[in-house]
């Protein structure tokens, strides 16, 4: 054009810097070069690669239980616009309640070269709706109520905080603060899958149903009317609503999803370690961590994510005390907020 | 009986006051076009119709129903769709599955339905697995139109539907508007674009500062000078 | 008459007099004060007269942890109520500010001692080092912390400020050579416990005569007047700031950031302020805490003592206002202590229910505490005392 000035190199020089900061990209080269700085860590430590693969594995197996709490907080955020703080919780009403029915049923002998019975899976199978239902209806009787009214998000957010500590106490009231196992004493196979890594049978079930979980969700939303109608509301609550959608029951299945989510991931994280009241809010930190870095809202981006503060969250036991696994996950996600804070699958500036 | 009614309609949003008491009809199988000023409140009333804002004084009926202050849900099942004019629809989803939201309510195969919203919007065939957020700004319009038309409404109300587009995506979309009509299927439609909607419709309504203005056939509003220099800019 | 009558009732005025220069609207300020310290002389001696001691005792000893939270309160107060920041950390802030006044307090274990506590450093000073350290490094955190998270969207920050919480009981969880953790730092010392003591040899003769009669039991009354005196002076330097020129703007930010922002105000640097000030009150507060409780470990900073109880103490009594904030601190803690009664009172029905249940009885408050954050959200979200308009006392 005639007469134009071009910008000024400074301004025009920053504003790439922020571009290609802010981009895909260096989200991903963050990751990298906080795995490459685990790798030194742990090898300074003189940590075989054995145990780091070992330890890689485990992040994995790990990722597929917060998997399933990540994508239930996801989909939530997602058709709600709401962060369920609660949700930690309901993985541990999802143990507790799989410990419960598991008492009622007959004990049996263990499948097939797995450390747990029928009565687990039973059990699991009857968790998920359970819990699914509770979800919905702890949701009529508070936030609903506060969406109607147009409440701010911290009124959601204190409520959800109440439900969260509200269940927890009911937990502690009926289990009490010891810790509990779905099972004791019973042999727990293991079996060498390479290189010298060695995990649990139990570990390998646990894996897969996670995956077939997130299977059967990703077939949901991408396949059926009712997922599609969960992504149609995430995207455009209003157009929903015009195009006839009938919201309230979207709203239904989302939690029924996100719940039986949360209770199954409970229930395979307790048979993996064992169950305690706190178990679910520990597990909150790292399942907001990983759904904020894989975007909020986004249900790959929550696969993602989990998967990845999973392996974070046990690798860095390579080199720092275990308990600081969540905090490695935390961590992660406040220097990804910071290069990237729309996370790894958010639009771009 | 009209096909639409809007009778002595007073509304706003909050304590702020839009409608000062708007009165129009729609007939089967008509084009009735509202055109005026900004401000004037001309979405608003379509937002009313559809019942995504309540009425204070007034009522709406459609069909000879009383449709006044019946949530969009209701709505939509007695013959009545809306085009809003931004957000119009759903970005991650794929064109095809933006016109089956459109036709949620139905338990039936959808085959035949898309494939005559895909006859009247032929580019939207070609692209039917895009997502509708990446499509330009007439495409969306096209996919809002059709998901819009996937329950055969008996009334059609599109929301300033030439919007930021183009010249010659303009001339299109006011030529499937007149196609859609010809099907049978009344449009209600909100317009910037004054002389092209008035070109288009049987009647037209001038709405200025919350209540009606003028009202007449098309050709007659476009002809008057009058209307012209007051409501649409010369 | 019972000999600690006087001494207590002087104490005991202390705290009386500061609510009633806060809450007497007088012209003149010499009367005023007067008019107070007469009136609480009066009401101090009539109570210590009329109730029996064990009670008066109990009611002091609410009155002082209520007002401990008070402080906790009005420091989230500066941050949520007034600038709209979303903390739901407020663990880590009280945590570090208690751990930080036991360290600059305690001395170094030495002999047999320390084979059983470490601790990464221990300076022996009084009680107000502790207290002043424990708001600067508590605003050290914040400053630290704020920098990245501050900018964040609001629940963001909130888990941003979850995690920070967690993070900080972790440490204060594992590292022993840090704080003994897991132990607890015990013996931690009580300001002017020599007063109730064996006298304190810094003070006049005729003081410590005075004051003989009192015995360690009736410690209590020397700290409360301890904290009603630092929670009147933070009280008193908060409204003042909320009515200066710096008030002011962190309530613009608060209402509307982006119109804040262009009438020049540097918005980040603004809350940032507000969260450290926040910070520093929750610290002093943790001194206070941990002065009082003598033993603490990271157990006493979980996320339902240290942070969930005080958002609602904060929503109870009306965010946004310091008197609310106070007010709902010890309506709060008052249904706490009596949730405590209840339960201990209902004991048998919890054991017919089942035998495990009256030993978990602090858990039942939790419910309890849980169902009225509930109910105050859903029914009374602006809190028993409404924000009040505020008037400026300067122009800008």
């Amino acid at each position: 054009m005639v007469g134009a000035r071009p910008l000024p190199r400074g301004r025009s020089l920053r504003r790439t810097v922020a571009q290609v900061v802010g981009s895909r990209w260096s989200l991903l080269g963050l990751l990298a070069l906080i795995a490459l700085f685990i790798v030194v860590m742990a090898s300074l430590q003189g940590v075989s690669g054995t145990r780091m693969l070992g330890l890689v594995v485990r992040g994995v197996l790990l990722g597929g239980v917060l998997a399933l709490g990540a994508l239930g907080v996801t989909l939530v955020f997602g058709v709600l616009k709401m962060a369920n703080f609660a949700h930690g919780d309901y993985m541990t009403l999802g143990a507790y309640l799989g410990l419960v029915v598991m008492t009622l049923l007959p004990r049996g002998a263990p499948i097939l070269g797995l450390g747990f019975g029928y009565e687990f899976v039973v059990a699991l199978l009857v968790v998920m709706p359970l819990v699914g239902l509770i979800a919905y209806g702890l949701d009529r009787l508070t936030f609903r109520r506060l969406r109607q009214r147009r409440s701010a998000p911290v009124m959601m957010a204190m409520a959800a905080l109440g439900l969260a500590f509200g269940v927890r106490s009911i937990v502690y009231m009926v289990f009490g603060a010891d810790f509990a196992f779905y099972y004791q004493g019973r042999a727990r196979p293991v079996v060498e899958l390479f290189a010298g890594v060695r995990v649990r049978t139990d570990q390998l079930f646990i894996l897969g149903a996670a995956v077939l979980l997130i299977v059967l969700v990703y077939l949901l939303l991408e396949r059926s009317k009712t997922g599609k109608a969960m992504r149609a509301m995430a995207d455009n609550p209003d157009l929903a609503r015009i195009s006839g959608i009938p919201t309230e029951r979207v709203v239904f299945w989302t939690w029924m999803v996100g719940g039986a989510l949360a209770g199954a991931g409970g229930m395979l994280y307790g048979l993996d370690v064992q169950l305690r009241p706190e178990m679910g809010w520990w597990l909150l930190l790292p399942l907001f961590a990983a759904v904020i870095l894989g975007t909020i809202g986004n249900v790959y981006g929550a696969l993602l994510g989990a998967f990845t503060m999973g392996i974070v969250w046990q690798v860095s036991s390579a080199f720092v005390n275990p308990a600081y696994g969540p905090a490695a996950a935390f961590v992660v996600m406040i220097l990804a907020l910071l290069v990237r804070p729309q996370g790894l699958m958010g639009g771009g500036r | 009986m009209s096909l639409l009614t809007v009778e002595g309609v007073v509304s706003g949003y909050g304590e702020m006051q839009v409608l000062r008491g708007v009165d129009l009809r729609v007939e089967d199988g008509e084009i009735v076009s509202i055109v005026g000023p900004n401000g004037a409140g001309k979405s608003t009333v379509m937002k009313l119709v559809f019942g995504l804002l309540k009425p204070w004084e007034g009522r709406v009926t459609f069909a000879g129903e009383d449709i006044s202050g019946m949530p969009p849900e209701q709505i939509v099942r007695r013959g009545l769709c809306y085009v809003p004019q931004v957000d119009n629809v759903f970005p991650t989803l794929t064109v095809e599955e933006n016109l089956e939201m459109g036709a949620y309510i139905l338990d039936e195969p959808l085959k035949a339905r898309k494939e005559r919203v895909y006859e009247l919007f032929p580019r939207l065939a070609e692209r039917r697995t895009q997502r509708a957020g990446k499509m330009s700004g007439g495409e969306r319009q096209m996919v809002a139109m059709g998901r819009a038309l996937m329950l055969d409404p008996k009334l059609l109300m599109l929301d300033e539907p030439s919007a930021g587009l183009a010249p010659l995506l303009v001339d299109l979309i006011f030529e499937k508007v007149a196609e859609i009509n010809r099907t049978g299927v009344a449009v209600l439609m909100v317009e910037q674009n004054a002389k092209r909607s008035l070109e288009l419709a049987h009647r037209g309504y001038v709405l200025a500062t919350g209540r009606n203005q003028v009202e007449g056939p098309g050709a007659q509003l476009l002809g008057d000078p009058e209307v012209a220099r007051l409501y649409l800019g010369g | 008459m019972d000999p600690t009558v006087l001494p207590r009732t002087v104490l005991l005025a202390v705290p009386l007099y500061l609510l009633l220069v806060v809450v007497l609207r007088g012209r003149s300020a010499l009367v005023k004060h007067a008019v107070a310290v007469v009136a609480a002389l009066a009401v101090a001696l009539g109570l210590t007269v009329l109730l029996p001691a064990g009670t008066l005792s109990y009611v002091v000893t609410f009155l002082l942890m209520g007002s401990v939270y008070a402080v906790l309160t009005l420091g989230l107060n500066v941050q949520w109520g007034y600038t709209g920041l979303f903390n739901i950390g407020i663990a880590a802030f009280f945590a570090i500010g208690a751990f930080t006044s036991a360290l600059f307090t305690l001395r170094m274990p030495t002999g047999s001692l320390a084979a059983f506590t470490q601790q990464a450093f221990g300076l022996g000073a009084p009680f107000w080092v502790g207290l002043l350290a424990a708001g600067v490094v508590a605003g050290a955190l914040a400053l630290l912390v704020g920098g990245p998270t501050l900018r964040l969207r609001g629940d963001y920050l909130a888990i941003a400020t979850i995690g920070i919480a967690e993070l900080v009981r972790l440490v204060f969880q594992n590292e022993r050579w840090l704080a003994n953790g897991p132990q607890p730092l015990r013996g931690l010392p009580q300001p002017l416990s020599c007063l109730s003591g064996a006298g304190c040899d810094w003070l006049p003769g005729f003081v410590n005569a005075f004051f003989a009669p009192l015995a360690p039991r009736d410690y209590p009354y020397v700290y409360v007047a301890i904290v009603a005196l630092v929670l009147f002076l933070v009280f008193v330097g908060l409204e003042r700031a909320i009515r200066s020129p710096w008030g002011r703007v962190l309530r613009a930010v608060r209402e509307d950031e982006d119109a804040a922002a262009m009438s020049g105000k540097n918005v980040a640097a603004f809350r940032m302020q507000a969260f450290v000030v926040g910070a520093v009150i929750m610290g002093m507060g943790g001194s206070l805490y941990a002065h009082y409780v003598v033993a603490i470990d990271y157990g006493h900073f979980d996320p339902l003592y240290g942070t969930f109880l005080i958002w609602v103490m904060l929503m109870l009594g009306g965010s946004g206002n310091n008197r609310g904030a106070v007010l709902g601190a010890l309506l709060v803690w008052a249904i706490w202590t009596g949730a405590s009664f209840a339960v201990d009172a209902l004991r048998p029905t919890l054991a017919a229910i089942s035998p495990d249940l009256p030993q978990r009885g602090p858990y039942v408050r939790f419910l309890l505490i849980s169902l009225l954050m509930l109910f105050i959200v859903l029914y009374r979200p602006r809190g028993v005392l409404p924000e009040e308009k505020v008037v400026s006392l300067t122009r800008d």
